[in-house]
């Protein structure tokens, strides 16, 4: 099953096996993982589901849309050009098997 | 045995978003006694917003829905009881009476008991293929309605009503059916209506405004028209009804706990009820908004905001986590908000529908983004967003700190929103 790895600014991480299908953004609200909120369901319409992809795992995610672009610089926590993504658009087992992200401090 | 015994029992009646949320914010703050999550619904707790979307339109089945994994509440210890209804409160014993016998009881109670289907009382309204959108069941029953082609009218221009006929446009012929004189009118501003009425019926929708129905009209038993007011009849082989919710106070009511049950039950900014012990969090609550009067939200990201207080208060913690700054200021409520997703149209609403004495565009209606900004004696009162998030974001923070914004800087689009929201502050 595809994985996820949130790591957290206090050292701490949390794994969370994601089903196919499943976004970064639900994997960690069904799982419980802190600090990542998904208000507005995975329409990319509250940027609460921010992340920042280690670089390692960029290669091969799909392109940023053009709703996700804006909502990025909405974002709590700045964005970095690289690594910022919205968690509600990256599927396990579409745009990943594996992949690694830092979970901001803050959402809103 | 420490501090963790039966009697720091929390008991959160309700397993939707916001029970769900505030047994899950117990333990992120740091509450060690034992909790129980009692739902009515035989299935594990769900998101309901899906329920008239990704879920009608067979993007999602039902266990793309679920709130929380099921390892979820055994990993945190949090009793989840589902196909449990609590059938009376007993306030001066603290302890709640179970369907089938037994009680269970409580240093603290969280009532999250939502909101019910207003009924469509007009004759007929019994007839088999009448159908709400509220729980999962409902969904699926109407879902199963929706395998073949039907004659589908729906009753109710609101959220609800006007989301599944985006969905069901794409098969069914369809009928929206509203008595006010325009969709959405409660929450919209007529710009917003007329826009959402206009991509319906480019869908293929026919959506009737200032029309009532007069009765649902059968045979053998099951629908097959609806008679308007006009006395016009509309075929029909479905008919859902969408025309709003009640708050689900009975329990409350019947236990003479909390005053005031008619619209809601009533507490404190932090869920307190008139009861010791006893919280109401989420749809079957009034809370206090941010002016200071009741209000009662029926929104995912209020019952959210809510559960967090009522936990932070039971848990003995000041502030939430993740709010505003990291910490959410618990004496000032966030800004309430609202989505409906129908077809292309994604509509936010930022603040309360409240009255107002101005309204200006953003935007380009025609273009299909847009956004509506609400003054009410010169200050910004309520912002609705067509395709334009990037607007509602900016409005939320404009709103929650009261940033002063003009009507000619808000509908001037090189006026950059974003900056006065986080500038200005």
């Amino acid at each position: 099953m595809p994985k996820i790895i949130y790591n957290h600014a206090d050292g701490t991480h949390d794994v969370v096996d994601a089903p196919a299908g499943t976004s970064v953004m639900r994997a960690a609200v069904t799982g419980g993982v802190a600090g990542i909120v998904g208000e507005c369901g995975g329409q990319a319409m509250c940027a609460t589901c921010h992340v920042y992809v280690r670089p390692e795992r960029l290669a091969g995610l799909p392109a940023v849309s053009e709703d996700e672009d804006e909502m990025l610089d909405c974002a709590a926590a700045g964005r970095d050009s690289e690594r910022s993504r919205l968690g509600c658009q990256l599927f396990a087992g579409e745009a990943f098997d594996e992949i690694e992200v830092d979970v901001p401090e803050s959402q809103s | 045995m420490g501090t963790a015994t039966q009697g720091s029992r929390v008991v959160v009646v309700g397993a939707g978003q916001a029970g769900v949320e505030t047994a899950a914010c117990l333990r992120d703050y740091g509450y060690v006694g034992p909790i129980t999550l009692l739902g009515e619904e035989p299935t594990a707790p769900y998101q309901r917003p899906p329920l008239s979307k990704d879920f009608l339109s067979r993007r999602v089945d039902a266990d793309g829905l679920e709130l929380r994994s099921a390892d979820f509440y055994a990993d945190r210890g949090i009793e989840l009881a589902t196909g449990r209804r609590v059938d009376a409160i007993l306030p001066a014993e603290r302890r709640v009476l179970l369907d089938g016998g037994g009680g269970l009881g409580y240093r603290h109670l969280v009532l999250a008991t939502g909101a019910r289907n207003r009924p469509l009382t007009v004759p007929g309204a019994d007839l088999d293929g009448v159908c709400y959108l509220r729980t999962l069941a409902e969904a699926v029953a109407l879902r199963e309605w929706l395998t073949r082609p039907r004659e589908l009218v729906v009753v109710g221009g609101g959220f609800i009503g006007l989301e599944l006929a985006a969905v069901a446009a794409a098969g069914h012929r369809v009928t929206v059916v509203e008595a006010a004189p325009r969709c959405m009118a409660r929450v919209v501003t007529p710009v917003v209506s007329d826009h959402a009425e206009a991509a319906h019926r480019r869908r293929g929708v026919e959506v009737l405004t200032g029309t009532g129905v007069r009765r649902i009209l059968g045979t053998a038993g099951r629908v097959r028209g609806v008679e308007l007011a006009g006395g016009r009849t509309v075929p029909a082989d479905v008919v859902v009804v969408g025309i709003g919710a009640v708050a689900a106070t009975g329990l409350a009511a019947e236990a003479g706990l909390v005053e005031g049950c008619a619209k809601g039950i009533i507490t404190d900014e932090h869920g307190r009820t008139s009861a010791p012990g006893v919280f109401a969090v989420g749809d079957c609550a009034a809370q206090p908004g941010p002016g200071g009067a009741l209000i009662r939200l029926e929104s995912v990201p209020g019952a959210i905001g809510q559960a967090k207080r009522a936990a932070a208060a039971i848990a003995g913690v000041r502030g939430t986590p993740y709010g505003e700054h990291g910490m959410e200021d618990e004496r000032a409520p966030a800004v309430p908000w609202f989505w409906s997703h129908q077809g292309e149209l994604r509509l936010q609403i930022a603040g309360l529908p409240e009255a107002y004495d101005r309204a200006v565009v953003r935007g380009d209606p025609a273009a299909g983004r847009f956004s509506v900004f609400r003054f009410s004696a010169g200050e910004l009162a309520a912002v609705e967003s067509v395709n334009r998030p990037v607007d509602h974001m900016a409005a939320r923070k404009l709103l929650a700190r009261s940033i002063p914004i003009t009507p000619e800087e808000a509908a001037e689009l090189t006026f950059d929103l974003k900056s006065a929201a986080t500038a200005r502050a």
